[in-house]
């Protein structure tokens, strides 16, 4: 086996591991931890009778082993049960167009911070300690302190109802109409997100480029005479991004974990908002689904940088000597 | 030297910023056409800043401050922009010290070569420059094959890296290279390769080269002319000649004096002290506190530009009076302990093989450590001599096979499993004093854990432990209260030293105890090892990877290569009529002067 | 001995740390380092003046924090100086109770944190080969959950109780601030004075306490106020969402949810505490930044040689 196709597989086998564990991880925090879930669920008051019929709906009068079999199964087939809070109806049936809207949101922002952040991160490596550079550092270090939701209510309070009255306050998406005609909706709560996210790509990017400009090859690029744009464009961003793409994947990751606050407080009907309510109506089934594709996000973006990276580097591509 | 004067460097200053301490001052410097200038320093000297001033490039936090650098008239400090760019790799060019870290780990080794050529505009179309960069291939002896352009730095050897930096180099035939430590990196049979090639291109291409090192023996035959660096100036600059026969400078002779001979015919002798750093340098002649021939003008004043001629120049008040005493003649050598022929086996490897997680490095070696006797194991990197001398010590944790004896008891494979007594019995002192003590430890900490560990004393007693310990090394008890950032390499390495005295072990390891260290101070290590092993009747186990040190130290040596040892006997029988190939080509690659 | 000249003092090199930090206990050279950064100073500045008012903010409040002043969200006036919540009580007697709680479990969660993640991440730094693979796979998957989406799977369970924010918010610090002493412990780990301890047989805990810890204590400190500014936005979040604090007690990530939906009446009830917690947030933030720095600082001047 060429060993390239060898690593990427190790890393697919220890992608593949880690998504079980996390199913195993949430599983065991929802239904087997020594709490009394169904107890849980329905409060103290709950008739004997209640419980038990609960207790058999969440499969919880098996032995933990037969009911994470049973879930992990649904869940391999796409069947992630029904929701406790909406009786009978399938969880995926609930969640299709929020994960489609969630999508959307994330993308958006995605697509805003990652290319705006290293482009502010390189320049303000290669224009170090220069004003530019104070300006940016001092955002990015205001920018990365302020909670998400903090920046998010900042934003309404000076873009929808107090300063500026400009945007809508809240993101009510309207099933109805195509989401193209009520993208205004969409402009506060991506904003908030790249904001969030921005600061950490562009730091580390400052510092993977600083480093590189340091760097020895980079002085010998230079005392070689080459002109400055080659230098930077061949020997230094190349070689900058590469480190750094683990970072972007894990704050892209963070941007899944982030739309929970983000959807919460403009009312946008996404996964978090699903959650959010979930918790609040501990509907265990939805849960589980949700925190599982939360994390699923996260182990397949994560894979994702770990394959780019060695596609990149040289170094781990062609296999070490 | 009939040459023409290609290069003249004159009053380079260079400070660092915004501090404004001075790193070098007052440095001018001519080279001629098809000469070879060796500039030599040791560590915080300021030759590299040097060297890097010649295309008007400083790294972060130094700034050229003064002086000019004229190639064919025009000052090269004074240029910029596209006029500089079109300088530097095209007039002046630069030969890195780490090839390793100088080529850009992803990009392809042609495009690198390529790039020197279109940068500089070189030749008249593709094919031209195509043609040259087959022909700079073949001189540094390396295939010009599509498929070996095509690979990256890491798919080469670091002897094949380096060449690929003297071949970019040489690309645009340029007037004047500046080559910075360019073989530091590298084993000596290799630099032994590259310093032939270097020395070859210089020569065919007639160009003026400056050779930057801390290693007076890699210049002895390479340079035709030498001038020697100290905290920041030059104090003596003359042909090779001069300077090895008739230097006049006391740090120029002693610096000769330090540098271990493999021949055996110089004693090695350490200069006091080490170098002082930026920003720490004393007035008046930087050298005056390590000199013997200090008088008070030297604590005050700088010595001005003298000598006997233009071509040997010397910056020192005394040195009429220097150059008046043969040199040499104050060299005094260590006693040679006499060859005791009762081989009484200290410790005794047999058969031993070890890995490094799968990969095997040592191959059944059998080796034995005679009582009062200093072995030394003599290898280049990677073959295998300190993975044998921590197995010894109980430090190598991979696997193990063979026999490792102490007295003819097998000793336990990891030190944690040994008893107390052999612990305390065989000591080891490690490669850097840099890493090997804890820098949040004070010196009073430091030697106390031993002593802590293998004994019950009382605290006077301790106390008195450790300032014996601190004699044996020659250090004050002044130094109890400092924590190893405040103290200089040598020093370190004497405490460290100290510690393994203080648990008062009959073995003694030292793993490349020097090669951190400068050579005038590695002198005074050398120095001080072989006075103790005299004194206490220690066994050692010197580790190295210089040939030169061995008759310094040594009186038996074992030869190692790829894991195993190729040779072994007494220093006199090994060093004289080697019997194995590897031994002999060793001998001959190491640069004597 | 005595043909060698003794090496004392006079006549040698500067230490390497020309700053003069560096040596003895590394984060007291990091703090004082720290402190000459402006940033730090501000940092400091905001922390102290916010704790204050959190610590006697209700000394000064005009009125009880559950009391009724005047109708829901009525405007500023001389009762409330700015004005009242949905409730009608007064925002700024709220605001002065409201940080008390932010700040203290925040603070617990952190030192949680920081203590877990250190544990883990010293033994699998030291240890190595497969205990550090085992605690480090185990930490890498808890990962995978953002650290908000983590604590909310966890109150789902057993409900909204204070010590179970607390626990989790500084358990899901756990595994990053392991990630970060793992990586300062292993790079320690690999010097030579701590095999040099190993040949002397001193024991493996000896060796995590006297000699590993003592040099990671600085990215610790950067560590620690990295984790707090995390700490009050999550557990202030918390609240925002319902699933801190309960009503009706004063808190400033509460007193955001209760009055968001009257934000463009009465935007104090919603803009001061955002804002105090913002500011707190950043207030931490530039502390850790200024330790970052000094931690930069001490290990240029001090590792090389």
């Amino acid at each position: 086996m060429p060993p390239l196709l060898k690593l990427i597989l190790i890393r697919l086998g220890l992608g593949i591991l880690t998504l079980f564990l996390v199913s195993v991880i949430v599983f065991w925090a929802t239904q087997a931890l020594p709490t009394d879930t169904a107890q849980a669920i329905l409060g103290r008051e709950a008739t004997p009778e209640r419980l038990e019929v609960l207790r058999a709906k969440l499969g919880l009068d098996q032995p933990i082993q037969a009911q994470y079999g049973h879930w992990l199964a649904g869940v391999a087939r796409g069947d992630l049960g029904e929701s406790l809070v909406q009786q009978d109806v399938k969880v995926t049936k609930l969640l299709s167009s929020r994960v489609v809207n969630s999508g959307i949101l994330v993308l958006v922002a995605a697509l805003v911070s990652v290319p705006f952040s290293i482009l502010i991160g390189s320049l303000s490596a290669v224009w170090r300690d220069t004003k530019f550079d104070s300006v940016v550092s001092t955002g990015n270090l205001a920018l990365a302190a302020l909670p998400e939701f903090v920046v998010g209510i900042g934003l309404v309070l000076l873009f929808a109802t107090s300063v500026f009255k400009w945007m809508p306050a809240v993101s009510r998406i309207d099933p109805g109409v195509s989401l193209a005609s009520q993208l205004d909706l969409l402009v506060l709560p991506a904003a908030t997100l790249t904001l969030a996210v921005a600061p950490y790509v562009s730091r580390i990017l400052r510092a993977s480029m600083i480093e590189v400009l340091e760097s020895e090859y980079v002085m010998m690029a230079r005392l070689k005479g080459l002109k400055g744009p080659l230098v930077l464009w061949r020997h230094a961003l190349p070689n900058a991004i590469a480190p750094t793409l683990q970072v972007i994947a894990l704050n892209l990751a963070w941007l899944a974990g982030g739309i929970v606050v983000v959807e919460y407080l403009f009312a946008y009907p996404g996964i978090g908002q699903s959650l959010v309510d979930a918790v609040a109506n501990r509907d265990l089934p939805m849960i589980q689904a949700l925190v599982l594709l939360i994390a699923a996000v996260y182990v397949v973006l994560n894979l994702v940088a770990d394959i780019a990276t060695i596609l990149v580097s040289p170094r781990l591509r062609t296999g070490m000597r | 030297m009939s040459g023409q004067v290609v290069l003249t460097v004159e009053d380079l200053k260079i400070v660092i910023e915004p501090s404004g301490i001075l790193i070098d001052d007052e440095v001018s410097l001519t080279i001629r056409q098809g000469e070879v200038l060796g500039l030599v320093g040791e560590s915080a000297s300021g030759k590299t800043t040097v060297a890097t001033a010649l295309l008007k490039h400083q790294r972060r936090g130094a700034k050229i401050a003064g002086g000019r650098v004229l190639v064919g008239g025009r000052d090269v400090l004074a240029l910029s922009g596209e006029e500089l760019r079109e300088v530097r790799g095209g007039l002046i060019s630069y030969v890195p010290q780490d090839a390793s870290a100088s080529l850009n780990p992803a990009v392809r080794i042609g495009t690198q070569l390529m790039e020197i050529l279109e940068a500089h505009d070189y030749g008249a179309s593709g094919s031209a420059r195509t043609e040259r960069l087959e022909e700079m291939m073949a001189e540094v002896l390396l295939p010009s094959d599509r498929q070996f352009l095509r690979r990256y730095p890491h798919q080469l050897s670091g002897g094949q890296q380096q060449r690929v930096a003297v071949a970019m180099a040489f690309a645009c035939r340029p007037k004047v290279i500046v080559l910075d430590e360019p073989t530091t990196a590298l084993d000596v049979t290799t630099q032994a390769h590259v310093l032939e090639t270097v020395k070859g291109l210089s020569e065919s291409y007639g160009v003026a080269a400056l050779y930057v090192t801390h290693d007076l023996a890699v210049v002895a035959n390479l340079a035709d002319r030498i001038a020697v660096m100290y905290a920041g100036r030059l104090v003596e600059v003359g042909s090779r000649n001069d300077l090895f026969t008739r230097s006049l400078h006391p740090y120029s002779r002693k610096l000769l004096a330090a540098i271990p001979d493999l021949t055996g015919n110089r004693a090695l002798q350490g200069i006091p002290g080490s170098a002082p750093r930026p920003g720490s340098r004393p007035e008046g002649c930087a050298f005056a506190p390590r000199c013997d021939w200090v008088i008070d003008r030297c604590l005050s004043e700088f010595p001005p530009v003298d000598g006997p001629g233009a071509d040997h120049q010397v910056r020192c008040w005394r040195h009429a009076e220097v150059g008046a005493e043969p040199m040499g003649s104050d060299a005094k050598g260590a006693e040679r302990v006499k060859f005791d022929p009762s081989l009484e086996n200290v410790i005794a490897v047999s058969g031993l093989s070890a890995y490094y997680g799968r990969k095997k490095t040592l191959h059944d070696v059998t080796m034995h450590l005679h009582t009062r006797r200093c072995i030394a194991l003599v290898g280049e990197s990677g073959s295998g001599k300190t993975t044998l001398a921590r197995c010894v010590a109980g430090l190598h944790h991979f696997k193990i096979e063979g026999s490792i004896k102490h007295r003819d008891k097998e000793l336990a494979r990891d030190a944690r499993g040994r008893d107390r007594a052999t612990r305390q019995t065989i000591q080891y002192i490690f490669q850097s004093p840099y890493s090997s003590l804890n820098p949040r430890k004070t010196v009073r900490q430091i030697l106390t854990q031993p002593l802590r560990v293998f004994f019950d004393f009382s605290k006077s007693e301790t106390e008195d432990r450790v300032a014996f310990a601190l004699e044996q090394v020659a250090l004050d008890t002044s130094v109890l209260r400092r924590y190893p950032d405040e103290m200089s390499g040598g020093e370190r390495q004497r405490v460290a030293i100290a510690r393994a005295l203080a648990a008062e072990p009959t073995v003694l390891i030292c793993d490349e105890v020097t090669s951190s260290l400068d050579v005038s101070v590695q002198a005074a290590i050398v120095e001080l090892l072989a006075q103790l092993q005299h004194e206490t009747g220690l066994s050692m186990l010197f580790v190295t990877h210089n040939l030169a040190l061995v008759r310094s130290i040594a009186q038996e040596v074992a030869v190692m290569s790829e894991g195993r040892i190729v040779e072994a006997g007494t220093v006199d029988k090994v060093l004289e009529d080697p019997q194995a190939d590897y031994t002999r080509k060793l001998l001959s690659d190491t640069p004597t002067i | 001995m005595s043909e060698l000249p003794k090496v004392t003092d006079s006549n040698l090199v500067e230490p390497a740390s020309a700053s003069g930090g560096g040596a003895g206990s590394e984060w007291v050279a990091t703090l004082r380092n720290a402190w000459s950064f402006n940033r730090t100073r501000i940092g400091v500045g905001i922390v102290v003046v916010i704790a204050l008012l959190a610590v006697l903010g209700p000394v000064f409040a005009p009125h009880t924090p559950t009391e009724f002043v005047g109708a829901p969200y009525a405007k500023a006036s001389g009762t409330a100086l700015f004005g009242t919540d949905s409730l009608g009580r007064d925002v700024l007697t709220r605001v002065l109770y409201g940080g008390r709680t932010v700040l203290s479990l925040a603070l617990a969660a952190t030192i949680i944190g920081l203590f877990g993640g250190v544990t883990f991440g010293l033994i699998a730094g030291y240890a190595r080969r497969w205990v550090d693979e085992t605690v480090m796979r185990t930490l890498d998957v808890l990962l995978a959950f953002p650290q908000l989406v983590l604590v909310l799977l966890l109150i789902s369970v057993v409900g909204p109780k204070l010590w179970l924010i607390v626990l989790m918010v500084g358990l899901s610090h756990a595994p990053r601030i392991a990630r970060v002493t793992r990586a300062a412990a292993l790079e320690i780990s690999q010097r030579d004075f701590v095999k040099a301890a190993e040949a002397l047989g001193e024991s493996k805990l000896r060796i995590l306490v006297a000699e590993i810890l003592p040099n990671i204590t600085s990215p610790l400190l950067v560590e620690f106020g990295l984790r707090l500014t995390y700490s009050i936005g999550l557990i202030a979040a918390l609240s925002f969402l319902g699933f801190g604090l309960q009503p009706p007690a004063a808190d400033w990530g509460l007193m955001i949810n209760e009055n968001r939906i009257g934000v463009s009446v009465q935007p104090w009830a919603v803009a001061l505490p955002v804002m105090l917690i913002g500011v707190l947030t950043i207030g931490t933030n530039l502390i850790a930044d200024g330790l970052g720095r000094a931690l930069i600082g001490i290990e240029r001047t001090g590792g090389e040689s």
